[in-house]
């Protein structure tokens, strides 16, 4: 059996704002797969992906509602990469930085989310094989 | 000899920092550690061949594994058999299997 692999993300993109969170969602979707154990540590704007007041809305320009629109809910892929990792074996823990969470008057989160600290993102990187850092600009 | 990924999510065409990254990579190549330079989202755009192109193909012939996110470029309409000589299409999974390997990685 192949050796248990973890690795830590840090993210910092709020939700809907920037290709790199899609990254972030897709290499943390390809771990998860595998079966490793996934950090991620959630900082600035990143704390609101797992938000768990994100609504779906109509397009009334195309005249679609609300189901039509299918619109995509950065919490349902968190919820999603969650279920995925432990469907294969894994996990994700989720930190959102408490902090930046009180600033943004967003501390409804979605299950398997915790609060932490930037100390937390210290502790997981020294117990995971690696650690992958995606800045805003 | 030490193991880098360096993964570039920008175009030359809107950050100037994109050729100080790739010539980054050639230099750590030049002091003898092995580098992949992953490119993805807008970061693919230079794989294409073209004015902001130079940079990559140095980064090649410096020695510097130049990947392109597959999935970036078909988004963008790349045709991976269309790139800059020596830059080639791969998956996002190259990034996790380097991660796992221990390599010191950058996301620019």
């Amino acid at each position: 059996m192949a050796e248990k692999k973890t690795l830590t993300f840090a993210v910092m993109d709020a939700a809907y704002e920037n290709a790199r969170t899609t990254t972030a969602l897709r290499l943390m979707d390809i771990a998860a797969r595998r079966g490793y154990d996934i950090n991620v540590f959630a900082y600035e704007g990143a704390v609101t992906l797992p938000f768990s007041k994100q609504s779906p809305h109509p397009n009334a320009v195309h005249g679609r509602d609300a189901d039509q629109e299918d619109h995509p809910l950065p919490r349902k892929f968190i919820a999603g990469l969650m279920k995925t990792a432990k469907e294969k074996g894994g996990k994700v823990d989720w930190i959102n930085c408490g902090l930046c969470v009180d600033e943004r008057g967003v501390a409804e989160a979605i299950e398997g989310v915790r609060r932490g600290s930037p100390g937390d993102l210290v502790k997981c990187a020294q117990s995971s094989d690696n650690t992958l850092v995606i800045g805003t600009r | 000899m030490a193991k880098y990924l360096l993964i570039e999510s920008r175009d030359p065409f809107d950050s100037n920092d994109t050729g100080s990254y790739q010539a980054l990579a050639g230099e750590l190549v030049k002091q003898g550690h092995k580098v992949t330079l992953f490119l993805v989202q807008n970061g693919v755009l230079p794989a294409r061949p073209g004015t902001k192109s130079q940079g990559l193909t140095d980064a090649v012939k410096s020695g510097v594994e130049v990947l392109a996110d597959d999935f970036s470029l078909r988004e963008r309409g790349i045709r991976a058999d269309k790139l800059v000589a020596g830059v080639k299409a791969a998956p996002l999974d190259v990034v996790v299997d380097q991660l796992v390997e221990g390599r010191k990685a950058l996301f620019h």
